[in-house]
Order: structure tokens, then sequence, then C-alpha cells
């Protein structure tokens, strides 16, 4: 066995391949969220959703969506807007840990009783998109559905 | 040698939770056939779907890898460190696990904690529950306070020795999970446990969950670590040659102590309350924790690499089948090849969870136990497999019957989990969600959710879930008949567990202590969870109940 007092070169090579690997993957997603402004949901404290409507038109093409999510379902279950629409999602829940994911979307939350979730969603295609319950909750989980319907 | 009076615990502790675990294998297959639409139905055979959900994951994720945590520590610290463990407390930290285990199977299979195994509040199990939880994770801290005197024993009889690796490893996997389990402790202990009691009106939901979280990813490296004890210490010897570098996996162990915690928000993407900034932090440091990883991956191969050069191998790559992939003396080889070559797959894709907004495609999608069962289905599960059967028949003085089928098993599991994982990854791409019975619902042609596309990443998620029936079949069979075999007193007093040399070696002053990489542990999950816990505790949630 040989003994050295040094790092050999080959295994300081290996420690910075694997720390460049780790900053350049980094490095990316920083991107994403700085330049490309794709973030993850932060703490909402500033709003006060579900008290003035389930959803709601801020301006044309823009809304609203306040949805409480209790077992077994989300309420609003059915939200109708037009194609190319822009709406802004609220979600809460009313009693045990739900998600929140729309089909074919970047909306993928949970929803957690006592705390406000968010996430904006852009709609270009008329059709339906499904929006699922993705978190265990007991009994009725397996149905626990909604839908957004594009209108073109 | 492993510690004589150390034996009837060990056999204990393998044999245990592997028969429980018969159980929770039962179910995987099951699983797979409720979510592929082939049974409609809530419950088949007088168990539910999520009740066999969550004994499936509290039996193999939770019960399973903490009893085998112990006892192969128990075999590795007593071998390397003198025969100085305390068998008083190894007899009562078993005791504790199995008592543990089963005043939590009560409720579990009394349909009285369908919780699976995150038991996220405010979803109320009953609270022998918990209690049975608490008691097992203490009785793993006390088989770990057993060691420590004999330890420090030790390294006053060996002044200016290393500690040998296999220790290092053990002592690191201990010391994550004495850490992580502390928060843990504290939600279960104040907060579940009096209100599941009825004692308090709620639960503040946001807090438990990031309490939670603290302990649920360097859970995976408390999983994992045995398994990398055994790649760095043992796998070199089998294949033949020496471990590359004694100095790197020294410094692979200590960084997960200080790399596996501060990071637990990676698994709260998605949620609210919590800033965006802080889970950029803990994505960040996400990153920092595959570099110890992908220093496992060069070490481990230049390790295979010199073994098969010493068994004649040649060339660039030909070497690889110098390798005892299919050896009967060395059926041991392939549960822990395999198992580094599944956890390719299981890393790569665990980087895609961790990339902050590229999250939310495949959050709580069936892309997660897609991605974990390449991690702790894969590496840790067949360690688990092949280190309790040559553990167990070795401590006993029996003989591997069958070793040809011995040699198959971890070839039919990992062609199993490769199929069963590439069906849940292509679904979970087309938001298939995870932990849902499909069959009554979305796979369902009578239903409104009814979703045809989703029908056949299940239908091959069944394929693969069965062939992986088929291989723990295969492995009962060879444990039972082993078990049952001629006993010889004389090899049971000779066995020992392979050790590997070193290569090479580099004596690093900083790899030969435990106490700075434990400083900064402390300091890197301070910095990273005081202001999230802040955040959090200033926001007043509610207390909510079911």
């Amino acid at each position: 066995m040989a003994t050295h007092s040094a790092i050999p070169d080959v295994e300081k090579k290996v420690l910075l391949a694997s720390l460049v690997f780790a900053g350049t993957m980094l490095g990316l997603i920083a991107y994403a969220a700085i330049r490309l402004g794709i973030s993850v949901p932060t703490c909402i404290t500033n709003v006060k959703p579900f008290e003035e409507g389930e959803l709601i038109r801020v301006a044309p093409g823009r809304y609203e969506a306040h949805v409480v999510a209790k077992t077994w379902s989300f309420k609003p279950s059915r939200i109708k807007v037009e194609k190319g629409s822009i709406v802004d999602f609220y979600v809460t829940s009313k009693d045990v840990v739900h998600g929140f994911m729309i089909d074919r979307t970047n909306v993928n939350l949970m929803a957690i009783p006592g705390a406000v979730n968010y996430a904006q969603a852009r709609f270009d295609k008329a059709g339906t998109h499904q929006i699922l319950c993705h978190e265990f909750c007991k009994a009725g989980h397996d149905n626990m559905t909604g839908w957004i319907e594009v209108t073109p | 040698m492993i510690q004589k009076n150390l034996r009837a615990t060990i056999v204990l502790e393998l044999l245990f939770p592997l028969t429980l675990f018969v159980f929770g294998a039962y179910h995987g297959v099951l699983q797979v056939f409720y979510r592929a639409g082939l049974i409609q139905e809530t419950s088949f055979l007088g168990i539910g779907y999520y009740k066999g959900l969550t004994a499936h994951g509290v039996i193999n994720a939770i019960v399973l890898t903490t009893f085998f945590a112990v006892a192969f520590g128990h075999a590795v610290i007593s071998q390397q460190l003198g025969q100085s463990v305390s068998a008083a407390a190894a007899k009562a930290g078993a005791a504790l696990m199995v008592v543990g285990t089963l005043v939590a199977a009560g409720p579990i299979f009394a349909g009285k904690a369908d919780v699976l195994y995150t038991f996220y509040a405010p979803m109320k199990a009953h609270p022998l529950f918990y209690i049975g939880v608490v008691l097992l994770v203490v009785g793993s801290w006390v088989s770990f306070w057993g060691w420590i005197p004999g330890y420090l024993r030790w390294r006053k009889k060996h002044p200016g020795e290393k500690t040998p690796l296999g220790a290092v490893g053990i002592f690191s996997t201990f010391i994550i999970w004495q850490m992580c389990t502390l928060p843990v402790a504290y939600e279960v202990l104040v907060q579940l446990i009096p209100w599941s009691l009825g004692l308090t009106k709620g639960v503040n939901v946001v807090l438990s969950r990031l309490l939670f979280w603290f302990f649920g990813h360097p859970l995976v490296y408390f999983w994992l670590l045995p398994a990398y004890v055994m790649y760095y210490v043992i796998m070199p010897r089998l294949a033949g040659g020496k471990l590359y570098s004694d100095f790197y996996g020294r410094l692979v162990f200590l960084a997960f102590i200080v790399l596996s915690t501060p990071l637990g928000l990676h698994h709260q993407f998605a949620e609210p309350a919590i800033s965006s900034g802080y889970k950029a932090l803990h994505a960040a440091l996400t990153f920092l924790v595959a570099v110890p990883s992908l220093v496992t991956a060069f070490t481990l191969a230049a390790s295979l690499e010199h073994g098969a050069r010493q068994n004649g191998g040649k060339g660039l790559f030909a070497w690889w089948a110098r390798l005892p992939h299919f050896d009967r003396e060395r059926w041991l080889f392939p549960y822990l090849f395999l198992g580094l070559v599944i956890f390719i797959l299981g890393g790569i894709t665990g980087i895609v969870n961790a990339s902050y907004s590229m999250n939310a495609v495949i959050h709580n999608t069936s892309w997660l136990p897609a991605h974990f069962h390449l991690t702790v289905a894969g590496p840790v599960f067949l360690a688990i497999l092949g280190m309790s059967l040559y553990l167990s028949v070795g401590i006993l003085g029996k003989k591997i019957v069958a070793p040809g089928v011995a040699v198959s098993i971890p070839y039919v599991w990992t062609v199993g989990v490769f199929t069963f994982s590439a069906g849940l990854f292509y679904g979970g791409l087309k938001g298939v969600p995870r932990r849902t019975n499909l069959g009554m619902s979305y796979l369902d042609e009578l239903s409104d959710a009814y979703r045809p596309d989703w029908r056949i990443g299940e239908y091959i998620g069944a394929v693969g879930g069965s062939i992986m029936g088929l291989a723990v079949l295969l492995f009962f069979y060879v444990l039972v008949r082993s078990l049952a075999s001629a006993r010889s007193e004389q090899q049971a007093d000779s066995f020992a567990l392979p050790e590997s040399e070193a290569y090479h070696d580099e004596d690093v002053g900083v790899v030969r202590n435990f106490r700075p990489w434990i400083v900064a542990a402390v300091v890197a999950i301070l910095i990273s969870y005081i202001p999230p816990l802040i955040q959090v505790l200033g926001a007043n949630y509610p207390l909510v109940s079911e």
C-alpha cells in the first residue's frame, strides 16, 4: 500500500469534475429562475383569497381562481376560461393535505390547511384539462378531480 | 470476527424484519395490479389498498432498513473495533425495536393507521402507531449508543491509528440518524401523540411538515450508507482487488454527515408558506451532496478495474468481463455490483427531482416511486438482501444451498425494477399521480376521470412488479433452505466479513476525526433551517384537525 501525504492529481481532478458538474446544473437552474422566471411557490401573506369569489375576472383574459380543496373535491370543480387566458391560482385546503395538479401544465401544488399556495398558468389551446389531487387524502382520494375548460 | 455474544441479536435483527417483509413484498405486487386497473376494488382478500400501501412503506422503508442498519452495524463495529460492543445495549435496543414494530403493526393491520409511512398531519392515526414508531427509533439509538464507549476505548488502545473505514461508515450513518431523528421526534412526541390522544385540538401542519422533511431526506442516507460501507469495504475484495483510495472513502462518509441534512426543503418545493429563496438555498446544497456520490462512482469503478486487472482483465472496457458476475463462490458480488448499476439511474433521476423549478413537472407523480425504487429498492434493497443472507447463514454456520439461484436473484430483481420504473417514469411524465388506487377511477372505463393514455405505463409497471415479486420468491427459497442446512460450529466460529485493503492511501488529518464534521453539520443545519423555522413560527398557522 502506497501512503502519501498529498492527494494524487487524478483524485483532485475527479473532485474538481464533480464540483464543476454540480455547479453547472445549479447554474442552469439559476438561469431558469432568474432570466426565464420559472420558479417555485413562495410564502404568501399579503393576499386574502377565498372571500371574494371562486373565479374572478380581473381584466380581459386575466383571471384569479380561488380553489379550496376538501375531501374529496375541489371548489370550484369546473373552471371555464377562454383561450389565451392567464389564470392565477390560489389554493388551500379545508381539512387534510391535498394535491392540486393541472394536467399538461406546470401547475403542481400542495394544498395545505391554513396556508395559501400560488401558481400561474396560461391556457393557449382550447380543450379540457383535468385537475387531480395527487396527495393521499383517505377514502375518496382516487376520485378527487376537477376540470378546466378552455373555450375557443 | 463478529463478537460472539452479539450473534443471536444480529440474527434476530435480520430475520424478524425479513419475516414482515413477506407481507411488504406481497402488497408491493398487489399495488401494481390495482394501479393497472387489473384489480378494480378498494380492497383485495380483506386488505384495503391504502392499508396495504401503509404496511408496504412502513415495513420495507422503515422497519427493514432500520433493523438492518443496526444488525450490520453490530457486525462491522464488533469485527473492526476489537469486539468492543456492549451486548447489553444491543439486546435492549433489539427488544425496543421488536416491541415498537409490533405495537405499530397492531393499528396498521387493524386499519386504524391508514396514513402511509409519511403520516402527514392532519391525517390521524391511532396513538399506538406513533408510539410504536418512537420505540423503534429509540431502540436504534440505544443500539448506536452501545458502540460509543467501546470505540473510545479502542482509540485509547490504538493511539495514532486510523479508525477502520467500515467503522467510520457505520458511525457516519448513525450520527446522521441521531441528528435527523430529533426534529421528527419533536413532531411525533409534542405535536402528534397528544393530538392523537385527544389532549390537543389540532396540529400546526406547516410546522409538522418542516420537521418531517428535516428528517425525510437524511433518512435516505441512513438507508444508503450501510450499502456504501459494503461497496467500499467488501466489494473490492470480492472483485479480487483493493479499494482504490482509502482517503476518498473517509472523505465521502464524513462529507455525508455535513451535507445530508441541510437540504430537506427540496421535498417542499411545491408547498406554500416557505420563501422560494430558502428553497433555492436547499436546492444548491442538494447539488453539493451529489459530489460525494460522484466521487464514490470514480473510486468504486477504479477499485473494480483494479480487481478485474488482477484477474487478468485487459483493454479499456474488456476488463468488465473479468469481474465475478456469475461466480457461485462469490455470489454476493452481483448484489453489490448491480445495485451500483441501478443507482446510476436512481441518482440521475434524483437530480431531476432536486432541480427546483423542474420539480413542478414530476412532483407527486408516479415518477417519484419510479425514482426511489431505483435507490431504496435498488442499491439499498439488494445490499440488504445479499448481506442478510450472507450474515445470517455465516453467523449460524450454515451453508448457501443453491448458490446458482442466489447469484440469479439480483439479476432478476434488476430486470424487474428497471421495467417497473420505466412504466412509472413514463406515467409520471404524463401526470399519473402516485399513491392512488388508479383502478377505481383513472383506469376505470366507466369513470368520468378515465385516462386511457395512462394504461400502457401502468401495464409496464405491473410486468416489472411481478418480476420483482419473482425475485423475492427466489430469495426466500434460498434463505429458508440455507437456514435449514446442517450447522458447522467451526464455520460459525471462523466467520468474518471480507475486508478490502487500500490500493493507496493518503494520511490527511482532517478525515481522522468526526468532531470537525459534526460541528460543520450543526452549523450548516442552523444556517439552512433557522430562517424557514422563524418564518413558519412567525406566521401563526392555526391548529388543524382532520
